[in-house]
Parts: structure tokens; sequence; C-alpha cells
């Protein structure tokens, strides 16, 4: 059997858990058997696992806990009670707290950021070098977890509803407990983790006062802001917003980059976009190497033509 | 005696802090292999300590060493090529480190011998960083945890402590989270736990006579193994725009790369 942790947040399943569960329903056909998926807190009817790949839901209502030991007992008694041997997560925040001591505890291999499917004998493609390179890696112990890199896979369509059961484990005390919970992101302001369109900004945007070009293109088209690490040091843009080596890594549907020069500790962070646009007016910029769309121009005169195209664009659809 | 004539040190217990090093090719290098695309060519290739080790685990430590005074040991499960690695560590202030003397095959074996050694020494806090930059797993910090036993915190950017009580921050979606947990733990390090120190001469000199101990690793199978490595597939270049016709951007993003 195949379990997969399916993460929700307040009853809503992210896009990165529907693509752990479909991961899971794949693997579980190559071996000739089923994935269950496993969740927790309030959700409405199957939570839309079953049309994600899921053939049923152990539901672990009563809990809600950021404690990863807690979530370490639930779900190994979950792979217990299903005869378990995969176990998939995202690996999303809670995939890269939870899904270690669960494979330490099942002295299972564990590959993380897996971005495509196990071969027949548990071969799995992983990104490593910062996206520079991609390995294959054997997992060779007969209980296995497997993370799964967000936005690597498409979303399953079943039309199936799964079954729900309720299901619950002796998990424990919490020794960490929280204090406190401070919302990041304003109303309507997209995390960028998740976002699927990424606008950035770059030490070539001259100040924080020249930022809402940036800020209107990312409004009208619905995307998240990003920005290059100097900028988010020298304090133009808040710390959450800087992508790179050693910053946030993401791995939008599209990324525009302005005024970044394309340093290869940024790319690092944004090389798994699957377009890429960058506005530079050096033509030698470094960026534009990685780039699928170019305009070598001064940022303060291309973003207004860009936003105005985009207004149309929206309003036209 | 009141509460208030209570000594000043009454809630600051001191740290004896655990901090696993990783070491990393520079940020900079070429990432290319040989043997049949089987091993990392590490040609002309610099090591570096890993930046979240480096800048944010490390640097907080020692951090809270000074404040609350203890110890900071630093531990590397690699071969004697990390020995370089470990002293530049050194020259930024931890007190000794120790090298398990094993190549570093996989996650779960390295998590093993750093939980290995740490067992029974009584370590408040094992520091780790966020993950490295050569493999990406960001898994070995929670796997020692597990091993041990103990609460772990992930993906944290900022710590305190008052007696033996972390106040913890860490990222949550779509925001944060302040966390409390008592030692031991282990915890996570990115970005915003603390700015990059850079090693002064003295630093330097005093950390090629600092204990480097070397212990023979446990005996473990390996749980996974890399079996080759590829290169992602090129860009197939960049189409160019011009400026006046920055506009006509949108319409290709839709129709031509379905980005929108
Ligand atoms: C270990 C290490 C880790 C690092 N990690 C990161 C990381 O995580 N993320 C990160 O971003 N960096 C990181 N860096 C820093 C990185 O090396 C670069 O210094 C940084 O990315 C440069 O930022 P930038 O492109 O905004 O600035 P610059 O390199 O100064 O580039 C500015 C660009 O703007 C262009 N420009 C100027 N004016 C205009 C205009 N009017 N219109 C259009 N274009 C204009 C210029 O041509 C130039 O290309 C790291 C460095 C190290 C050593
Ligand atoms: N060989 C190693 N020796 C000591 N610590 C390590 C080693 N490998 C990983 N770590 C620690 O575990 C963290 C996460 O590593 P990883 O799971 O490989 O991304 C690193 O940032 C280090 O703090």
């Amino acid at each position: 059997m195949v379990l997969v942790f399916a993460d929700n947040h307040n009853g809503k399943f992210p896009k990165s858990s529907y693509e752990a569960v479909g991961y899971g329903a794949d693997v579980a056909a190559m071996m000739g058997t089923e994935a269950v998926a496993l969740t927790c807190g309030n959700i409405t009817g199957d939570g839309g696992l079953g049309n994600a790949g899921a053939s049923k839901v152990l539901h672990a209502s009563g809990i809600n806990t950021s404690d990863s030991q807690q979530m370490c007992r639930l779900i190994v008694a979950a792979a217990q009670k299903v005869g378990a041997t995969v176990v998939i997560f995202s690996h999303d925040i809670e995939g890269k707290l939870v899904a270690p001591r669960v494979a330490a505890r099942l002295d299972a291999g564990l590959v993380p950021g897996a971005t495509g499917l196990p071969t027949a004998d548990f071969i799995v493609k992983k990104n490593v070098f910062s996206g520079k390179a991609i390995a294959d890696v054997a997992i060779n112990t007969a209980n296995k977890v497997i993370t799964v890199l967000p936005n690597s896979l498409a979303i399953k369509n079943t039309g199936n509803t799964a079954p729900v059961e309720a299901f619950s484990a002796e998990i424990g005390a919490a020794g960490v407990k929280v204090k406190e919970v401070k919302a990041e992101n304003k109303d309507g302001e997209i995390p960028l983790p998740e976002a699927e369109l990424v606008v950035s900004g770059g030490r070539g945007m001259k100040g924080p006062e020249f930022w809402a070009p940036i800020e209107e293109l990312a409004k009208i088209l619905g995307a998240a802001t990003a920005c290059s690490r100097p900028v988010a040091d020298i304090g133009w843009r808040p710390h959450h917003e800087h992508v790179g080596q050693t910053g946030v890594t993401i791995r939008p549907n599209l990324y525009i980059a302005v005024g970044i020069s394309g340093a290869i500790q940024h790319l690092a962070g944004v090389n798994g976009s699957k377009t890429i646009v960058v506005i530079n007016k050096d033509p030698e910029a470094p960026f534009f190497k990685a780039a699928d769309y170019g305009i070598v121009g001064d940022a303060f005169e291309v973003l207004p033509k860009i936003i105005e195209a985009a207004k149309q664009f929206v309003a036209s659809k | 005696m009141s509460p208030y004539f209570r000594s000043p040190n009454f809630y600051t217990k001191s740290m004896k802090i655990l901090v696993c090093i990783s070491k990393a090719p520079d940020t900079t290098s070429k990432i290319a292999f040989t043997d049949n695309n089987s091993k990392f060519d590490e040609n002309g290739v610099q090591y570096i300590v890993n930046p979240y080790d480096e800048w944010y685990a490390l640097v907080r430590a020692l951090e809270l060493k000074e404040t609350l005074g203890g110890s900071v040991t630093i531990i590397s499960v690699g071969a004697a090529d990390y020995e370089p690695v470990i002293r530049k560590a050194l020259a930024i202030g931890a007190d000794e480190a120790v090298r398990i003397d094993a190549a570093e095959s996989d996650s779960l074996f390295v998590a093993k011998q750093i939980a290995n050694y740490a067992k029974g020494k009584g370590f408040d806090i094992v520091f780790c960083g966020k993950e490295t930059i050569n493999y990406n797993g960001s898994v070995v910090p929670g796997m020692i945890a597990e091993l041990l036993d103990i609460p772990y915190v992930a993906l944290a950017h900022k710590i305190d402590i008052a007696g033996n009580t972390a106040t913890i921050e860490r990222e949550i979606v779509g925001g944060e989270e302040v966390l409390e947990v008592n030692t031991p733990f282990v915890i996570s390090a990115a970005k915003g736990m603390a700015e990059q120190r850079i090693p002064n001469m003295r630093g330097i000199m005093a950390a090629r006579t600092k204990p480097l101990a070397t212990e023979a690793a446990s005996a473990a199978e390996p749980s996974t193994s890399i079996k080759g490595y590829s290169l992602p597939p090129a860009k197939s270049g960049c189409k160019y725009i011009t400026p006046e016709n920055a506009g006509d951007l949108i319409r290709l993003l839709h129709e031509e790369a379905k980005a929108i």
C-alpha cells in the first residue's frame, strides 16, 4: 500500500497536496496497489482527494499540531494500519518538517524533492546543485519515503470520490507549542512559494520608491512579487521576497526579472521556472542566457508598455 | 529571599550546542560530472562551508554562546578532505570540532552518525542548516531529531533563549509562527537567523590549533544511493522583443508560452 500525507490549510488543500496524491496513485499503480491519503483538521467531503487519485481518505479530524513528533507518530500509525511500505509527502514546509522523521522511524530511504515517478526498481529523479543538475537516486530499503517537488507534475482528475474513514492514533504530548501566528501576506497578496506567476526586481530598480511598476504589474497579473538578495539586504524590500541560493526557491510558471543581472546564486532559486522573462538595459547581462523572452531596455520605459498590454489582456478575458 | 534578588543568571542557563556542518562546492562552481556521469567533477572546484550552516546556524550558535555562556562544537560526517572546511568553520569561532570519518553516503547514514555521537552528551541544541546547496535535501536535521527522539523546528529564522526555553520563529504558508520549545531540540536555520561573519586573522590562527577530533563511523548501510547525474535540458534560446514593442510580451506569454 502507498500512504500519502495530504496537508490542508483550514480545510483548503494547496495544489501541492493534490500533486502528491496523484504521485502516490501512480506509484501505487506501478506496484499493483492503491494509494490511501491521510489528512487532518476540518475537511468538506473527501476534500477532492479522491479526484486527485486517492482510493480512500483517512481523516484525523481532531489533530492540528505544529509539532513534528506528534505528526510523525500519527503518520507512522496510519502507515502501519494500512500496511504502507511507501509514504509520500509534498516537498513543502510540512513535508520538509515531518517526512525526515517518518523516514528515520521506518528506517526508510528518503528521496527529497522528487521531480518524476520512480522506475520499477525505485530510482527517482531529483534536482541537485540547486537545480543545476539532476540526480537519479535509488532507494535501497524495504520502506520508502518520497517528497514530491511542488509544481513538477500535473494534478489528476479521476472524477472519483473517495470514502472517508475517521482515523486517530496516540500521538503523545507536543514538545513544540505555538505562541503566535503572524500572517505575513496582506489580504489578497499571494505567498511567494506557492505563486504561479512572479514579478521580481533587482538593484536595477534604483530604489524602493520606484517599485510601483513591479507591484502594479504583479497585481494586474495576479502574481507575487520577489527580489534579488542585495535588494532585501539593503532594505528596499522585505526579506521574505528574497529568492535564490540563500533565499526562497521558487518554480512558478512565469518569472519576470526586472533589473536583475542573473548571478548564478540568483538563478539557483529561480531556474526551475517554466518561462523566464528578463528585462535589463545591459544586453550582456548573464540572465539573458537563462531567459525564454528578453527585452533589452530601460525598465522604466519598458514596464509601462507591458502594464498597459497586461491591463488590456486582463480586460479582454 | 525575594525573587527580585535572584542571581542575574537565573534566566541565563548556558547552552551546550552542536552545529552540523557540511561542505559544499563554492556557489560559482561549474557543475559537471565524470566517470560516465556517475561522479561530481571536482576539477578546479573550491569547497566552502555550506552557506546555511555557516551564515545562519554557526553564527547564531556562537551568538547564543556569547550571551549565555556554554560551548559550540562542530560536527561533520565526511572523509579527510572535509578538514580544510572544518578549519574554516572553526576560524569563525567554535570551540572544537569532531569529524566522523566516513564518506557522506546518504542522508539517513549521516543523521545516524550525528545522532550516535550526540546521544548522552547533553547537548541542549543541535543546530543545522536549512539544506545543503549540493544535495538540497532539507532532511538530515529532521532525521537526527527522530533518532534522538527530541523536538525539531525546521526552517527557523529567529531564536532566543531564556532558561531552558527557546522562542523560535519559523516560516509557514502565508506567514510565520512563533513557537516555544524546551531544550534539548534540533533546529534548522534559514535566512534571517544571523548575519554572516568574516573570520579575522586571529580567528584563522586560533583555528589551526583548536581540537579537531576524528571518530570512526558506526556501521550503517546507505539507505539511498546516487546512480547517476544529468544536466537539465538547455533552454532553446532567448527570444528578444524590442523595447518599443514591449507590450507584445503579454501576447507571446499567453499565445506561445501559455504562461498566462
Ligand atoms: C554565497 C552567495 C550567496 C548568494 N545568494 C544570493 C541569493 O540567494 N539571491 C540573489 O539574488 N543573490 C545572491 N547572491 C548575490 C549575487 O551574487 C548577486 O550579487 C546578486 O544577485 C545581484 O543582484 P542584482 O541582480 O539585483 O544586482 P546587480 O548585479 O547590481 O544587477 C543590476 C542589474 O540591473 C540592470 N539595470 C540597471 N539599471 C536598469 C534599468 N534602468 N533598467 C533595466 N535594467 C537595469 C543592470 O544592467 C544589472 O544587470 C549571493 C552571493 C553569494 C556569494
Ligand atoms: N555530512 C554532513 N555532516 C554534518 N552535517 C551535515 C552533513 N550533511 C548535512 N548536514 C546538516 O544537515 C543540513 C541539511 O542537509 P541536507 O538534508 O543534506 O539538505 C545541513 O545544512 C547540515 O547542517
